[in-house]
């Protein structure tokens, strides 16, 4: 295989293994301060015993983002040399400014958080959660302002021709706030929040159908719902604010989000399909003329399709793109009809009646983190053929004096590492789940 | 060119980065080579407790390798990109090792087989041994330059040349000097027999980064051209090798006081120095061409804009205050010998 394509699934499998974990901190991480705060406000041990039992599993997911973290820091250097320096104008101002503001007020509040139980009052304490949650909801930030602006640069121009060509910042704030990374960071924050609330979910579920510590679950599974239902919902409001914002500034993404191909001609929305790339149709189920109605809010309205873009400057892998964006709205969909309808118990006070539910939530797990990824592919993928968008190529950014076997060997140690890590994972998870908040044999919940 | 108080800003830069890639090395120098002692610990306590010494700090400490590489990548896109897609092996193993000494940490006392503990204890040994060496290697190779052609082409060899006979001795000085950081820093968080047993291999450390750098003093003195000229342009920088060696020399006087603390940073003024003298060393080049000068990298050919050094200097100025806030906190509230309770590793 050639260096180009070894370096991108390298990078798509780190990147993606990587993506696990913050969005579990952030939402964990909010669901801490919550329970924490409600600890402080009510005194209630309850809440105290669930922090420190969520703090244990956040700690695991922290360690594994950070760790997987650095190496994507790393990588671009390493894989993406021609890249990085044709961005690390514009880049390494977004890198550094996450290093110095976001990433040093979580890792160093960390040891408090996880050590500092018995050292610090719980004010302080306290402080200490709200540090590393508000220092994680930074990162996504300034990761996500890097990441929009290879989708929609702007505050920029590029300096120098051919080899030495590269894009310098003439306007920071521009370059900060270019015109998807609002959208996006939004719309990334609260696919974190989903993440976090659907694994509080699923493990008391888990315990309220074993009839394990059933009044502290009862009491998260609230608190999670409340968040869940909030965040599924206007999870809808950003995903449509952000696709409104492809079809101004990224037409060819938004045309392979939804197969379409011609021209300039009203565009369908599907609920599921496939798309034959030879062909350029889309079977499946949609309604006609539903994405001109989303964006310009008129059926009869024209979209521009594919083959207004020459063939070299289209997403190579449209039916990819198709699904993964399909799965995602799906998902977000299921999530918004299951949390409302638990709400609606919830409000009749028959919410933890219904044992065939808490299955659902118990499994639904998966579901938040399967939308992250392919939401995540289906933005990358889309992107191509374009590594900074209308300006480099993917298949020059890469490092030319790097050879495919020097990749080939490194993807092997990172396959075999990251299994090993995510068994890990999965292990120490699942042990602290089985072994649970606290001694149920000597009910030490009271004398805590 | 834009100047703060007569420096240019490639320069403040050069200056920045230097001082992140210090603070790196003082701070993950006592985390990597308390870790490089790890089976010299022979009870399963001791082990425990080394490890605890560490465990509120380590994830702080790597704030600085975070921040460090975010720095050279923002500041010097052009040495960051040319370094490390030419160091391509020396650096996945590196993160590979970063990887399984951090997993180490977190998942070597969640069980109590003596399997599980015993695999994990070799684990972290051979991470942290090999993280220090690695840095070294790579610290070595700088030194020494790159074969960059024009065009910033990288034309060395690609799997095994990064381990020449120079870089490995700077591996072994800088593993040398990290095991002595971390004996001390052990010594300064232990008790009892535990504390004994440090302060007899403080004092092996001590004798092997003797060794190590005069052997690699002399040889850059000797091979390395350009390192002498350097210095006889401006003797007054020979005060750094010496002050290095003052300092070092100071460092078994305050042990024998149990001033831990005192030796601590004086082992670390000995890094700080000698990472001085590098820094010295190469100014204004990064990264040597041995083919041609021409073709080095320097800061001014790698530097980005001075728009955007300007911003990020902003975001130092800001950020930096703040992080040194942090620090202080965390240390104050971890400082003292290690207790171990239900919330550590």
């Amino acid at each position: 295989m050639d260096t180009e394509i070894l370096a991108r699934i390298q990078f798509a499998f780190t990147i993606a293994f990587h993506y696990i974990y913050p969005p579990l901190s952030i939402g964990i991480g909010l669901i801490m301060v919550i329970m924490e705060g409600l600890y402080l406000k009510t005194g209630n041990k309850h809440y105290e015993v669930l922090t420190r039992f969520w703090l244990k599993i956040f700690a695991i997911t922290f360690g594994i983002g950070v760790a997987t973290g650095i190496i994507m820091e790393f990588e671009f250097g390493t894989n993406w040399a021609v890249y990085s320096r044709y961005v690390g104008d514009i880049f390494g101002s977004a890198l550094a400014a996450e290093g110095l503001f976001a990433f040093g007020l979580e890792s160093a509040f960390l040891g408090v958080l996880i050590f500092g139980w018995n050292r610090v009052s719980p004010r302080v304490h306290f402080i200490s959660t709200i540090g590393v949650f508000l220092g994680s909801m930074f990162s996504a930030v300034w990761i996500v302002v890097a990441n929009s602006w290879q989708q929609t640069p702007a505050g920029y121009h590029i300096v120098g021709e051919g080899f030495n060509a590269r894009a310098e910042v003439t306007d920071f704030w521009a370059m900060v706030f270019n015109p998807s990374s609002v959208d996006r960071i939004i719309h990334v924050w609260q696919g974190a929040f989903l993440a976090g609330a659907f694994l509080v979910l699923s493990v008391h579920a888990y315990y309220l159908l074993k009839g394990r510590y059933v009044e502290i679950s009862k009491k998260a599974f609230k608190i999670a719902l409340g968040l869940a239902t909030i965040i599924s919902l206007t999870q809808l409001l950003s995903g449509h604010s952000s696709a409104d914002g492809v079809a101004v500034n990224q037409p060819a993404k938004l045309a392979a989000m939804e197969g379409h191909y011609d021209k300039s001609a009203p565009a369908d929305l599907y609920l599921f399909g496939w798309v034959n790339d030879k062909t350029q149709e889309v079977t499946g189920i949609g309604i006609p003329g539903g994405l001109s109605f989303l964006v310009h809010q008129d059926f009869e309205a024209p979209i521009t399709g594919l083959n207004a873009f020459p063939e070299e400057d289209r997403p190579g892998q449209v039916n990819a793109v198709f699904q993964f964006y399909h799965i995602m709205i799906s998902i977000g969909m299921f999530l918004i009809g299951l949390t409302l309808y638990a709400s609606f118990l919830w409000w009749k006070g028959t919410l933890f009646e219904k044992r065939w539910l808490l299955k659902i939530f118990a499994f639904s797990v998966l579901l938040p983190q399967i939308a992250n990824q392919v939401g995540w592919f289906a933005a990358e993928m889309g992107r191509q053929p374009w590594i900074v968008y209308g300006h480099l190529r993917t298949n020059e950014g890469f490092s030319q004096e790097v050879s495919s076997n020097q990749i080939l060997f490194s993807l092997i140690l990172f396959l075999v590492v990251y299994a090993i890590l995510f068994l890990l994972f999965i292990y120490s998870l699942n042990k602290k789940i089985k072994h649970g908040p606290y001694d149920e044999a000597n009910n030490t919940l009271d004398i805590i | 060119m834009e100047t703060i108080l007569g420096i240019d800003y490639p320069t403040l830069w050069y200056l920045v980065v230097g001082l992140l890639f210090s603070g790196y090395a003082i701070l993950e120098g006592f985390d990597y080579g308390a870790g490089a002692w790890h089976l010299f610990l022979k009870k399963d306590l001791s082990r425990r407790i080394a490890i605890n010494a560490i465990g509120p700090l380590w994830d702080a400490n790597q704030v600085w390798l975070i921040i460090g590489g975010g720095a050279l990548f923002a500041g010097f896109p052009v040495m960051y990109a040319t370094m490390l897609s030419a160091m391509y092996i020396p650096f996945m193993l590196f993160l590979m090792l970063l990887v399984l000494r951090s997993s180490a940490i977190k998942f070597r006392s969640a069980e109590d087989m003596t399997w599980w503990r015993k695999t994990w204890d070799i684990i972290y040994f051979v991470s942290n041994t090999l993280i220090a060496f690695l840095l070294g290697v790579v610290l070595g190779n700088v030194l020494q330059g790159f074969e960059l052609g024009e065009n910033l082409t990288y034309q060395g060899g690609i799997f095994f040349s990064f381990l020449s006979p120079y870089a490995i001795m700077v591996g072994f000085t800088t593993l040398s000097i990290f095991m002595t950081q971390g004996a001390i820093f052990l010594l300064l968080k232990t008790e009892g027999r535990l504390h004994a047993r440090l302060t007899f291999l403080l004092k092996k450390g001590m004798i092997f980064f003797i060794i190590s750098f005069a052997v690699t003093s002399l040889y850059t003195l000797t091979f390395l051209h350009g390192v002498t000229d350097k210095f006889k342009e401006n003797p007054v920088f020979f005060a750094l090798p010496i002050l290095a060696f003052l300092a070092v020399a100071n460092v078994p006087r305050l042990v024998s006081k149990k001033k831990y603390a005192n030796a601590l940073v004086f082992s670390s003024l000995t890094m700080a120095f000698l990472l001085m003298l590098v820094a010295f060393q190469l100014y204004p080049v990064l990264l040597p061409s041995t083919i041609d000068p021409k073709y080095s990298v320097t800061i001014y050919n790698a530097a980005s804009s001075q728009k955007s050094l300007g911003i990020m200097l902003t975001i130092v100025a800001i950020g930096a205050p703040l992080l040194a806030g942090y620090f202080l906190f965390l240390y104050k509230t971890f400082h003292g010998k290690v207790k171990l309770d239900d919330t550590s590793y």
